[in-house]
C-alpha cells in the first residue's frame, strides 16, 4: 500500500506530469525547446499570482482582486512607467503597500476577506480603466527582454519557475517567520497568545501577495508588450485553482508553494493541451471547471485513506 | 411613538433605506428637481434583478461562515440561453421554455451540493468549479446567438403600473415569502441555526444536511429565475449577463444588513441595498463620472459599508 501522506503530496506532480505526457502525445512536436517554451511562456506570470494567492490563503483568507490588480499593474508599467518612471515606480510601490492596509483592514474589523477583496476588484478595475480606456500603452523594453530570453538548453519558463517555487519554498517552509505565518493560518490564538503579532504577520502576508501580484503583472506585460485593464481578470480564478492543484487547503495554513507553482503550469499547460485535442473553444473554460474537480475529488480520495490509515 | 422609531431605527435594515433616499435625494437635487419619479422607476425596476438572486445569495451566507454561492452568474445565464433558445419567440414554448430553464438550476443547485458534501471541499472552490461548466454548457447551448424573447414574456418584464413595474411587485411578494419562511418556518429557523453553530444545530437534531442542499438549491433556481426574466426584460439572453451579479448578490446582502458571519438574515435589507446600488450608479451618471470613477466608488463604498458594519466581535487589537 502506498503511503497516502506521499500520495498527497506527489498528487500536484503527477497531475502536471499526465498533463505533460499528454500533450506530448497528443503534438509530440511541443517536445522541444522551443515548443516549450512556447506553451509555457504564460505559466510565469500565472505561477507568480497563484504565490500571491497562496500567501493570502495561508492566513485563512482570499483574495478575489488579484486579477484585476494584475491588469492595473500592467496599464501603470506600461502608461506611467514609460513616461515618468519615479512616478510609475511609486504607484506601483503604492499598490503593493495598498494590499498591506487591506490586510491590515481585515484583520483588525474581522471581516470576511472575499467581500472586501471583491469591492477592491472594481477598485483596481476602476482605477486601471481610468488610466487606459481601451487596451493600449507599451510594454518598457526591459521586461520584452526579460520575459523572451534564450536560456541555454533549459527553456526560460522552466527555469523561472523552478526558481519561484524554491524561493518561496524556503521563505515559507524552513523559516520561523514561515511558521509563524503559517501558524496564523493554522492556529492564530495559539499564536497570539505567544506573543506574536498576528497583524504584523497579515500584513506582510498581504503585501508579499501584493508584490508577487507586481511581478505577475510585470511578468505578464512583458509578453503581451500592449496593456489592458481586462488582461488577467481570469487571474483570479486561475490563482485560485493553481494553488488548489497544487495541495493548498483552504483553511489551516497547509500550504505547498513547490506545488503551487506546479499547479500553474499544468493549467498553463491544460489550455494548449486542450487546444491541441482540438476541443471547441466553447467548452475551454469548462474543460477546465472539470479538471479542478477531478483533482478534488482524487485528493478527497486520498484524503479518506489518509484518515482511515 | 418614540420607542417605536428608535426600535424602527434599530433595524439593521433601515440604514440601507435610508442611503438609497439619500442617494436619490442627492441625484435628483443635482438634475434640477427634474425625474425624480422616473428615476425611481427605473431603479426598481433594475433593482428587482439584484433582489432576486440576493435574496438566494442570502440564505446561502446565513447558513454560515465561508458558505457563498459564486455560480450565480453562471447559473443565470445558463438558465436565460435554455429559456429563450426553447422558447424560439413562440409564445405558446413560454411555460416548456421556463420550465427547462427552472430544470436545469435545480440541476446545478444539486450539483454544487454534491460537490461540497461529496468532495468535502469549501462552497466557495465548489460553486467556483461548478460554475466553469455551467458557463461552458450555457456557450456551448448559446453559440453567442441572441435569440429575442416572446412578445408576453418581454411585455410581463417591462411591464409597469403607475411607474412600478410588475416584476418588481411579484418580487416583493416573493421576497415577503422568503422573509416568513426565514423566520416562522422550521426550515428558516434551522438555516438560522446551522448559521449560528452548525455543531450545535446537529446536536439539537436538526437536519443540518437536507437545510443546506435545499438552500443551495434554492439560490440555484432564484438565479435561474432571474435569469429568465432578465432575458425577457433586456430583448434577450446573453452570455454576459451574469456577470455583474456576483459582486452585486453578495453586496445587497453585505449592505442589506445580514450577519456575513452568518445566522442572521435580513430580507428588507435587500430590497434598501439593491435600490441604493443602482441609484448611486445613476447618481454618479448624472454627475458626469466616467466608467472608471464608477467602478471605483461602488468597490469603496462596499469597502465602506462591511468595514463599518463588519463583524458581531471585531477582534480586539
Amino acid at each position: 500500500m502506498t503511503n497516502p501522506r506521499l500520495l498527497r503530496a506527489a498528487l500536484p506532480f503527477l497531475t502536471l506530469a499526465f498533463v505533460l505526457t499528454a500533450t506530448f502525445y497528443v503534438q509530440p512536436r511541443t517536445m522541444s525547446y522551443f515548443g516549450l517554451n512556447l506553451m509555457l511562456q504564460y505559466a510565469v506570470p500565472i505561477a507568480l499570482a497563484t504565490i500571491a494567492q497562496m500567501f493570502i490563503i495561508t492566513v485563512n483568507d482570499l483574495d478575489l482582486s488579484i486579477g484585476p490588480f494584475v491588469g492595473l499593474v500592467g496599464v501603470i508599467a506600461a502608461t506611467v512607467l514609460n513616461s515618468n518612471p519615479v512616478l510609475g515606480a511609486s504607484a506601483l510601490m503604492a499598490c503593493v503597500l495598498a494590499y498591506g492596509v487591506v490586510g491590515a483592514l481585515i484583520h483588525v474589523r474581522n471581516l470576511p476577506s472575499i467581500v472586501v477583496t471583491l469591492g477592491l476588484s472594481f477598485v483596481w478595475l476602476g482605477i486601471a480603466v481610468m488610466m487606459l480606456p481601451s487596451p493600449g500603452g507599451k510594454a518598457p523594453a526591459v521586461l520584452k527582454a526579460i520575459m523572451t530570453v534564450q536560456t541555454p538548453y533549459v527553456p526560460f519558463p522552466i527555469l523561472a519557475a523552478v526558481a519561484i517555487g524554491l524561493v518561496v519554498h524556503l521563505a515559507l517552509m524552513t523559516t520561523s517567520f514561515g511558521v509563524v505565518a503559517r501558524g496564523a493560518g493554522g492556529n492564530p490564538k495559539a499564536l497570539d497568545r505567544a506573543g506574536w503579532s498576528m497583524l504584523g504577520t497579515k500584513v506582510v502576508m498581504y503585501m508579499l501577495a501584493g508584490l508577487f501580484g507586481l511581478l505577475a503583472g510585470l511578468a505578464l506585460l512583458g509578453l503581451t508588450t500592449s496593456a489592458d485593464a481586462h488582461v488577467a481578470d481570469r487571474y483570479t480564478l486561475y490563482s485560485i485553482a493553481g494553488v488548489i492543484l497544487g495541495g493548498g487547503e483552504f483553511i489551516g495554513g497547509r500550504i505547498n508553494p513547490i506545488g503551487a507553482v506546479a499547479g500553474a503550469l499544468t493549467l498553463a499547460l491544460a489550455g494548449a493541451f486542450l487546444i491541441f485535442l482540438r476541443i471547441s473553444p466553447d467548452w475551454q473554460i469548462g474543460a477546465q471547471g472539470a479538471v479542478l474537480i477531478i483533482v478534488l475529488a482524487l485528493r478527497a480520495l486520498a484524503g479518506s485513506r489518509e484518515k482511515s490509515s | 411613538m418614540k420607542g417605536l422609531l428608535s426600535r424602527l431605527l434599530g433595524q439593521p435594515w433601515v440604514g440601507s433605506f435610508l442611503a438609497a433616499g439619500l442617494v436619490w435625494l442627492l441625484a435628483v437635487v443635482f438634475a434640477g428637481g427634474h425625474g425624480g419619479g422616473e428615476i425611481l422607476s427605473s431603479a426598481l425596476a433594475f433593482a428587482t434583478f439584484t433582489v432576486i438572486v440576493g435574496l438566494g445569495q442570502m440564505m446561502v451566507i446565513t447558513t454560515g461562515p465561508g458558505n457563498v454561492d459564486l455560480s450565480i452568474p453562471a447559473t443565470m445565464t445558463l438558465s436565460g440561453v435554455i429559456a429563450m433558445k426553447l422558447m424560439d419567440t413562440e409564445s405558446a414554448l413560454i411555460l416548456v421554455g421556463i420550465a427547462a430553464a427552472m430544470g436545469a438550476s435545480f440541476l446545478v443547485g444539486v450539483a454544487n451540493y454534491g460537490l461540497i458534501r461529496l468532495l468535502r471541499i469549501p462552497p466557495i472552490i465548489a460553486t467556483l468549479s461548478s460554475s466553469f461548466l455551467v458557463l461552458s454548457t450555457a456557450i456551448s447551448i448559446g453559440r453567442g446567438l441572441r435569440i429575442k424573447p416572446p412578445a408576453p414574456l418581454a411585455d410581463f418584464a417591462t411591464a409597469r403600473a403607475f411607474g412600478v413595474p410588475f416584476a418588481a411587485i411579484a418580487v416583493a411578494a416573493l421576497a415577503a415569502i422568503i422573509g416568513l419562511t426565514l423566520k416562522h418556518t422550521i426550515y428558516g429557523r434551522t438555516v438560522a441555526a446551522i448559521g449560528q453553530n452548525e455543531r450545535a444545530a446537529w446536536l439539537a437534531g436538526l437536519d443540518v444536511r437536507r437545510t443546506r442542499f435545499a438552500t443551495y438549491v434554492l439560490s440555484a433556481m432564484l438565479a435561474g429565475l432571474c435569469g429568465v426574466l432578465q432575458s425577457g426584460f433586456s430583448g434577450g439572453s446573453a452570455l454576459n449577463m451574469g456577470d455583474d451579479f456576483l459582486l452585486a448578490s453578495i453586496a445587497v446582502v453585505v449592505i442589506g444588513g445580514t450577519s456575513v458571519a452568518g445566522g442572521r438574515g435580513n430580507v428588507p435589507g435587500i430590497w434598501g441595498a439593491a435600490l441604493f446600488m443602482y441609484l448611486l450608479v445613476t447618481m454618479l451618471n448624472i454627475f458626469g463620472a466616467s466608467p472608471g470613477v464608477r467602478l471605483v466608488m461602488t468597490g469603496l463604498i462596499i469597502i465602506a459599508v462591511i468595514a463599518v458594519a463588519g463583524s458581531e466581535n471585531p477582534r480586539r487589537a
